[in-house]
């Protein structure tokens, strides 16, 4: 049992990064406009938007 | 595959009302970002679609000036930036074209941070990364890992717990303790007692080594207890943002006259009273102000509930949020006196608001219950082991077990899952609920009292005799009237539709004289159209409410008005009294206008000619007699009313201040809204009573089990979550059929056409 003991710090550095990924994307401004995000996909437009960063 | 409206299709309900913003008033909602570039929000209500996006973002993006174009459809607001170069792109003008009716957005407001959202969100993601771990963990506990193992595990989910209830939990520990501070108790106050006592025991026994430990039951409990909160916060906060768009309607500076005859626009708070002001045709009046010079009519429609235009001259007192129709007027700025209109409004107000008594949640009235009960039992289980074993520790083990069992979990998400599920339901159908109580307080209701102008109508004039008008004449008339703004000049015009053939008449010059009418010559005959007295050389003057087409002083047709029926106001009447609520309307117009809408609408019960003070007396004296009353109304005149009545309702038209103050705002026109919404009200009840009766009999169930010792962590853990799915999954049930099949979200202009057929 106890020599899969690393398992532990490997599985909960993992959810870390994940926690953390997920508080930057909230930083990054990505859940602002959840509705928009959906639908601007379906719009051919090669241009990449210049206000990503609010 | 877009589901836009149509550029040309365009006409909301207030369309009219509002006018564009000129330059300087776009210039003052920007606020500088640097480097030269300005940057500007626009709610524009009646965006819905990916179409929309795409359409906003390409026609603006060719404005001069404007460097980037942002929609954000779910706040449906747009970001323009733009570089200075001496004029604001006319984006709002563009936008009209476009078909979209645009609103600036108050800078200072625009800037503020999102509020209180990403740091929930934060709390929320914390608060499920350690549940998850701390229970993936548990799970080898569970599993049978022994001695040493077993308490590294413990060890390590301690270490996880601290900083995540610590973090997570602040929400509630801060609320329980203004509750307790003020001596009252609310469902955070057995919460954080559960939390805290549940950690400090678990790092007890930890430390003793022995075999339990809830640190997955105390992380779980804050994880679903922040859904629940996070919920509830999300509904109030689209509606307060939806409701903050539609708020500027009203004019945030305004074109004033210096000394030296030099025009000025300056922002409304640096008008003082005697600034002399220039109000245009179509603008709205800006401040309290009385009449210098000039001629025009005045729509006070939003103010007093008066249906039909008024003419003002020099020396009248006008208030702010009327609208200037037909004429150009000089006007002085006055002081807010003390018997001013709006400072009696504001004294209604203030007295309407400490008349009203305080309602209490059901989730707190619950808790006021609940609270007392689990912490009872909890020091009776602690009491009873202590006599009949004498073990301390296995006494406090208990005595934490039943209060973490009990923690109102279920009681947490019962409440705030339901009414963010009818918040949704009503938001599919354009309706926004301000929060949650409002909802619970419209279940309750058994009276609806109704404002006459602008809420059971449209606030619009329509021509009701056009069939009594001859052809020619009619014909003529439309085309004069297509030269004003006048609301009785555009009902006239509005009925073009209704003529069959060439309508090839031309006028060669037109003019519009304010207060009076219109004057246009053809083939050098002078036609009128307006007041008796203004269009007929020989009228005695009695008949000043009519309107009159004349040829050189002679009458060819009069037009009788009346004001529309909000679509579905009958079908919305009717299914209220089937539900067994009583209807009655009150209203500040006249008699007789009154009593039309009121005979139509089958209505027995209306009162006309009535004070804002009287509204609000009325309201009261019914609350008196023990009714709970939903008040509908949307002028000012309404607002006292609305503030003293049970739970309150406001058409997106509305003053300001009506639609600040109302619990349930409205976009469309249509009036089934008023239904619908008490409907999806009353479902919400009944689901949230069945989630009481789930979580209470999951807490019967389960509160024998820890008094008995036998609420191992492990049936802990089992036993809250599935009591919080079950509820969850009830409260889905409400998502069902909408009252009609979903609206598609048209702009206004659609549906008025519609009824218009």
């Amino acid at each position: 049992m106890s020599d899969f003991f690393y398992l532990i710090p490997i599985s909960l550095a993992l959810g870390l990064a994940g926690l953390v990924l997920f508080l930057w994307s909230l930083k990054n401004g990505q859940y602002e406009d959840l509705d928009g995000a959906s639908e601007r996909i379906l719009y051919d437009d090669d241009r990449p938007s210049e206000a990503h960063h609010e | 595959m877009t589901c836009c409206t149509p550029a040309t299709t365009i006409v909301s309900a207030d369309a009219f009302r509002q006018s564009t913003p000129s330059a300087d008033e776009f210039r003052l909602a920007s606020r500088s970002i640097g480097d030269g570039i300005l940057q500007t929000e626009i709610s524009v209500p009646s965006i819905h679609c990916g179409g929309c996006i795409n359409r906003i973002e390409r026609g603006l993006a060719k404005l001069d000036g404007v460097q980037n174009v942002r929609v954000n459809l779910s706040s449906k607001r747009l970001a323009l930036r733009w570089t200075d170069q001496g004029t604001p792109p006319d984006a709002i003008g563009a936008l009209k074209k476009l078909g979209y009716d645009g609103h600036l957005f108050d800078p200072t407001e625009a800037a503020k941070p999102s509020g209180d959202l990403p740091r929930m969100l934060r709390a929320l993601a914390v608060a499920a990364f350690a549940s998850m771990n701390i229970m993936s963990l548990s799970v080898s506990v569970w599993a049978g890992a022994e001695g040493t193992t077993r308490n590294m595990l413990h060890w390590i989910c301690a270490g996880i717990a601290l900083p995540a209830l610590l973090y997570a939990g602040r929400i509630f520990y801060e609320s329980g303790w203004r509750a307790l501070r003020h001596g009252q108790t609310n469902m955070d106050v057995p919460i954080s007692i559960g939390i805290a006592a549940a950690f400090a025991l678990s790092v007890y026994d930890t430390y003793q080594g022995y075999e339990h430990a809830y640190f997955d039951a105390a992380t779980s409990l804050v994880f679903f207890l922040l859904i629940g909160r996070t919920l509830d916060y999300v509904m109030r906060e689209r509606t307060r943002t939806a409701v903050k768009g539609l708020a500027q309607l009203s004019p945030r500076g305004a074109m004033t006259i210096r000394a030296d005859g030099e025009y000025e626009y300056l922002p409304l708070k640096e008008i003082r009273s005697g600034t002399r002001l220039l109000i245009t045709a179509g603008e709205r009046v800006p401040v309290d102000c009385e009449v210098e010079r000039g001629i025009s009519d005045i729509d006070f429609s939003l103010v007093t509930g008066e249906g039909a235009p008024r003419r003002v001259e020099a020396g009248a007192a006008l208030q702010a949020g009327i609208l200037n129709i037909t004429g150009s007027l000089t006007v002085i700025a006055t002081e807010v006196a003390e018997d001013s209109f709006l400072a009696e409004m504001i004294r209604l107000m203030e007295s309407a608001e400490s008349g009203k008594s305080v309602y209490r949640r059901i989730a707190d009235r619950a808790s006021r219950l609940y609270a007392p009960a689990v912490h009872l039992t909890s020091l009776l289980s602690f009491v009873g082991w202590m006599i009949f074993q004498g073990d301390v520790h296995q006494a406090a083990t208990v005595a934490i077990a039943v209060l973490i069992i009990t923690c109102p979990c279920a009681l947490g998400l019962a409440v705030p899952m339901v009414q963010v599920m009818a918040a949704r339901r009503l938001f599919e159908s354009r309706t926004m609920v301000k929060d949650g109580s409002a909802m619970e307080r419209l279940n309750e209701i058994d009276t609806v009292v109704f404002d006459k102008t602008g809420t059971l109508t449209l606030g619009q004039m329509q021509v009701t005799n056009v069939d009594e008008i001859d052809t020619e004449a009619l014909s003529m008339a439309v085309e004069l009237a297509s030269h004003s703004r006048h609301p009785s000049a555009q009902a006239i015009h509005a009925v073009a539709s209704h003529i069959e053939g060439n309508l090839g008449f031309r006028f060669e010059e037109v003019r519009e004289f304010p207060g009076l009418g219109l004057e246009g010559i053809a083939q050098g005959k002078v036609y009128r159209l307006g007041r008796a007295a203004f269009a007929c050389k020989d009228d005695d003057g009695q008949n000043t409410a009519e309107t009159v087409f004349s040829v050189e002083g002679r009458k060819l047709a009069s037009f009788v008005f009346s004001d529309r029926l909000r679509p579905g106001a009958r079908k919305c009447v009717e299914k209220l009294r089937q539900a067994g609520i009583a209807v009655e309307i009150v209203s500040g117009d006249s008699e007789p206008a009154v009593r039309a809408i009121a005979d139509q609408l089958d209505i027995s019960d209306y009162t006309a000619g009535i004070l804002p003070g009287g509204k609000l007396d009325r309201i009261r004296l019914l609350t008196k007699h023990g009714h709970k009353v939903l008040m509908v109304g949307d002028g000012l005149n309404d607002a006292p009313a609305l503030m003293a009545a049970h739970v309150s309702m406001a058409p997106a038209s509305a003053a300001d201040v009506g639609r600040n103050n109302a619990d349930f705002v409205f976009l469309q026109d249509g009036l089934d809204t008023v239904f619908l919404a008490y409907r999806v009200a009353r479902d919400a009840a009944k689901l949230i009573r069945q989630n009481f009766v789930i979580a209470i009999g999951y807490n019967v169930v389960a509160l024998p089990v820890a008094i008995l010792g036998h609420a191992t962590p492990f049936v802990a853990a089992v036993a809250m979550s599935l009591s919080s799915l079950v509820v969850v999954a009830n409260a889905l049930r409400l998502k069902g059929e909408p009252m009609w099949a979903k609206p598609k979200p048209l702009g206004f202009g659609l549906e008025l056409r519609r009824s218009a057929k």
